[in-house]
């Protein structure tokens, strides 16, 4: 049997021992930055004693598996009434955790983390299975809820693997040394002469093998060791780490039978769709629903509950349709009329938010010295020569997820119990979110994770899950909440608008003098309202940890206002901090007249550790990593840009109105750099060929690295070239796929991605490929046509 | 009442014949495959076929296709339990990532195999660019239908003496 998502488990199945991981995580809510879903948690492995748990399953003398399972997750409609129905009674066995062996051979292995679309439901259990030596055609993933038991799922920072590599690896080597410890002791030998390979533990000298079935029982008996104890394998010998196996989940795609949180069906169940205030912080101050009330199959219209500023992750107020059906929710809303309250004064100054005044508020202030976050030496007194210095100013717009699925959750509240199936990034902050809303222990809330249609941070937060809930239990029936396309475009969590500055002079053919400044409204507004400038988790993405060999820098950044929702989004600062970098270092390039990879190999200087912390930036945060093996090293850096330039052969000769560009970037502990090839002729732009090279250590499953790097490649695509999100009088002006359009077929230039053969600590997967993308399209029209664009998208200069 | 023919079945829905087809096999039917992106007819996520044409059935009022034939991703497959040739593909060239736009991209993609099992990369992209992936799957997806045309017509090699017909979207 190929791994798959599994049916709710069945009592048979069912665990006698459990290996539990505990943590105490709820996501910071008030943390700036990728790190706010990135907590690194060590698990606590602990046994629960057989007995107990054989008498709660009614097992008594059948349980034969070696650690707990957990409830599968439903993959078919029918099955998701049977969970809703049988959850409590389910809540029982749901003891523990991440390996479960059955005497059929059959291991379950629990995928704790959120999918997306970045293949983590592959992952997480491969590294498991590599390390218990498991054949992977006979491992069935499971789904988990969301539970703080299983450490952090807060699913972001694309932190999966490279935070708990070494702790799933532990979970399968503890699981294989008990079973090498229970053939040994069936054989009456010593385990360090037994070994594990493919489902099996063979006695060397007698070549006698036990397959895992056979032994799941007696090593469920034995103490569970510590997982300081327990023997890692040698990279060299893993059979499924680092190669492609067959991705689970993959064929419930294709058959149309996955389920994304959108196809939840309840016995019942109202549909909801819901008018939000156009202003952020607005207020319903009436409505009026009479036609609304006409329409066929609408149930209900109940206005939501007022919510204060600062905004948070809740649900922003409205009013909602609750119908039979979606199409009559919709069609109901359509009949809504609803006035707003904007008079609370911030919610005012909201009201006259405009993206294009904005804008030249933060390109004003950046080019004014600001806060220091970095110094080096003194770029203060220095006299700059002007014919070798370049000063640029780069801007970003406003950007949206724009996941293909809009976001959706579903909710029963009865009896102060409450249960969810939602496509979320972070179960946990959900679970901890409804409990405060309901005023109920976390423990009375369930947290189904649906696969999501897309997220790329959105996700993370749980404003709908919240909606769903408050609506649940004001109608007492299950409520699914269904955004429209046009209320997720205009009610996002957006990567922030952004100016950056950078000013260097040439000397020779490097740079030095260097200062550069940034101005964004900073994520952390959304919790705090006098949050005003970058946290120091978001200054260490890509600006104030400029790996450069500089003798004289300054890093500054400005306090502004922020007016909209800003949340994470892939890579987060990085975008505009890479967008800017890449782009500078190109312009000093032909101000030096030499190839922009020379120019970042000079740059980068001598083979380094280098540690940002001790170059004047203390408060550097390394994507939540101290470790060693994660430190930044400008060997890895050069290494990336070398194999890129090796494989995209980017130096060489293009014909006229053609023209390459690269760039590169370090995020999530991942090294990027990435070459793309344009054509420009009478200012219409088409892009020929893009390449991504990426060293992210240990490459798990390489195709989901490669799909990963695909994906980010046409999301650069979007980005740079034609998506932007605008605001007049505090209203987002787009609404769809027409007006924030997403890079199409024909817009899919030749890909090609180059994953670097390597041991080191894994990096991250889903956010690092994209940073490096947009100067290198950028780059490469400058030097197809000699345009300079330093102000996105592409599209307000060329046709795209 | 509305009839149709879904996915070979006779279906008779008790319905607003104003509501899009969409929703009605989303909700109706329960026929969650086929997915809703936009609702306006921008990204093809809503995908299916009628009488073997491709649409976009979150436009397409249901009393449209009343008597007619519709088949969704989950009927896409010649026999319950076989893969269409775009589904092996697909499978073949791991191309989903999030998966959510793919019904919409195989339906789409079977629709032009149907016409034409060898087509040219710029007919794939007029055919296929209604079909927006945001995860980026665009490439494997060229790969996937050239691959899928080749399978299409060894099966319709394989069985020309029989007067069958082979493989049909
Ligand atoms: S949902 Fe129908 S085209 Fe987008
Ligand atoms: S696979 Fe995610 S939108 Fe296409």
């Amino acid at each position: 049997m190929s791994p798959l998502i599994e049916q709710p488990a069945t009592k048979s199945l069912l665990a006698e021992t459990a290996l539990t991981e505990q943590l105490s995580t709820a996501p910071s809510a008030t943390t700036d930055g990728a790190n706010a879903t990135t907590d690194h948690i060590a698990p606590d492995i602990k046994k629960v004693t057989r007995r107990s748990l054989l008498q709660a399953l009614g097992l008594s003398g059948a349980g034969l598996v070696l650690f707990s399972p957990l409830h599968a997750m439903a993959q078919s409609p029918a099955s998701h009434n049977q969970i809703a129905q049988s959850s409590s009674a389910d809540q029982d066995f749901d003891l523990g955790v991440f390996v479960s062996i059955a005497k059929n051979d059959e291991v379950r292995i629990v995928n704790h983390r959120a999918e997306m679309g970045q293949g983590i439901m592959t992952s997480v259990p491969q590294i498991i299975a590599d390390e218990l030596g498991a054949s992977w055609p006979k491992v069935t993933v499971v789904q988990a809820q969301g539970d703080p038991k299983y450490g952090s799922q807060a699913t972001g920072g694309s932190a999966s693997i490279r935070q708990h590599f070494n702790d799933h690896r532990q979970m399968g080597a503890i699981a294989r040394t008990m079973l090498e410890q229970a053939a040994a002791s069936v054989w009456q030998v010593s385990v360090s002469d037994v070994s594990t390979k493919n489902h099996q533990v063979i006695h060397r000298k007698t070549q006698k093998a036990l397959s895992f079935g056979e032994l799941a029982e007696l090593a469920a008996q034995l103490p569970v060791p510590d997982k300081g104890a327990v023997a890692l394998k040698d990279p060299k010998d893993f059979t499924l780490i680092g190669r492609d196996v067959k991705l689970a989940g993959q064929e419930a795609i294709i058959k149309g039978e996955a389920v994304y949180a959108q196809d939840i069906q309840l016995p019942n169940m109202l549909i909801a769709s819901i008018e939000r205030p156009p202003v952020v912080g607005a207020k319903v101050k009436s409505f009026n629903a009479d036609a609304t009330k006409k329409v066929k199959g609408v149930i209900a219209v109940i206005p939501l509950k007022d919510r204060p500023l600062p905004v948070n992750v809740k649900p922003v107020s409205g009013v909602a349709v609750l119908a039979t059906n979606t199409w009559a929710a919709h069609e109901g809303r359509k009949q809504l009329t609803v006035e707003w309250d904007t008079s609370n004064a911030r919610v005012n100054q909201n009201a006259q938010h405009h993206t294009e005044q904005y804008l030249k508020e933060l390109v004003e202030k950046v080019n004014h010295k600001g806060r220091r976050v970095r110094t080096e030496g003194n770029t203060d007194s220095h006299v700059y020569n002007e014919a070798n210095t370049v000063e640029a100013t780069y801007t970003i717009p406003y950007h949206h997820h724009m996941s293909m699925e809009t976001p959706s959750a579903t909710a029963v509240v009865k009896d102060n119990v409450c249960t969810v199936w939602t496509g979320t990034q972070n179960p946990q902050w959900a679970k901890k979110l409804i409990a405060e809303e309901l005023g109920i222990d976390p423990q009375a809330v369930t947290v189904n994770m649906t696969l999501m249609g897309g997220a790329f941070g959105r996700k993370g937060k749980n404003d709908f899950t919240v909606e769903a809930v408050e609506l649940a239990k004001a109608v007492g029936r299950p409520v699914k909440v269904v955004w429209t396309r046009e209320d997720d475009v205009k009610h996002g969590f957006y990567h922030s608008i952004s100016a950056n500055y950078c000013k260097a002079e040439i000397n020779k053919d490097r740079a030095d003098h260097w200062v550069q400044r940034v101005a964004y409204p900073p994520i952390g507004a959304i919790f705090d309202l006098n949050a005003k400038s970058p946290s120091n988790s978001a200054l260490s993405l890509g600006f104030a940890d400029i790996p450069f060999e500089l003798e004289h820098l300054s890093c500054e950044t400005q306090d502004v206002e922020t007016h909209v929702r800003v949340g994470w989004f892939r890579a987060v600062a990085n975008i505009n901090n890479a967008f800017a970098l890449g782009s500078f270092v190109d312009e000093l390039a032909v101000k030096a007249k030499v190839p922009t990879h020379t120019m970042w190999l000079n740059l980068l200087g001598k083979d380094r550790i280098i540690n940002p912390a001790k170059e004047g930036f203390k408060e550097w945060d390394n994507y939540g990593h101290k470790k060693q093996e994660y430190a930044l090293d400008s060997r890895r850096m050069k290494k990336i840009i070398q194999l890129l330039m090796k494989q995209s052969k980017a130096d060489s000769p293009t014909a006229k109105n053609e023209g390459w560009g690269m760039s590169y970037a370090h995020s999530f502990n991942s090294y990027v750099a990435a070459a793309t090839k344009v054509r420009v002729v009478d200012d219409k732009l088409t892009v020929l060929e893009m390449h991504t090279a990426i060293d992210c250590g240990v490459a798990v499953t390489p195709d989901r690295v490669k799909s990963q790097m695909e994906g980010a490649m046409i999301m650069g695509l979007s980005t740079a070239l034609m998506s932007e999100i605008t605001v007049k009088d505090g209203v987002v002006e787009q609404s769809n796929f027409h007006d924030y359009p997403s890079a199409r077929i024909n817009q899919c230039p030749s890909l090609f991605v180059h994953i670097l053969d390597s041991d080191a600590a894994p990096g991250g997967v889903g956010e690092p490929g994209f940073p490096p993308i947009l100067p290198s399209i950028t780059n490469a029209i400058f030097h197809a046509s000699g345009k300079r664009i330093r102000n996105l998208p592409v599209n307000k200069v060329l046709s795209v | 009442m509305l009839k149709l023919t879904l996915n070979g079945q006779k279906v008779a829905l008790d319905v607003d014949p104003n509501m899009p087809l969409l929703y009605a096999l989303r909700d109706i039917q329960q026929l969650t495959g086929t997915k809703f992106g936009c609702g306006a007819g921008l990204c093809g996520a809503c995908t299916v076929h009628l009488d073997g044409e491709s649409i976009r059935s979150c436009i397409t009022p249901i009393s449209v296709v009343e008597g007619k034939a519709v088949t969704t991703i989950e009927g896409l497959g010649v026999a319950s339990d076989e893969l269409h040739p775009v589904q092996q593909a697909w499978l073949e060239n791991s191309v989903p990532q999030c998966g959510y736009c793919q019904a919409g991209q195989m339906m789409s993609a079977a629709a032009l195999l149907a016409k034409n099992t060898n087509p040219s990369d710029e007919e794939i992209n007029n055919h296929m660019q209604g079909n927006i992936c945001r995860c980026g799957t665009y490439p494997r997806i060229k790969k996937a239908i050239k691959q899928a045309g080749v399978m299409i017509q060894d099966v319709n090699q394989a069985k020309p003496a029989t007067g069958k017909k082979g493989v049909q979207a």
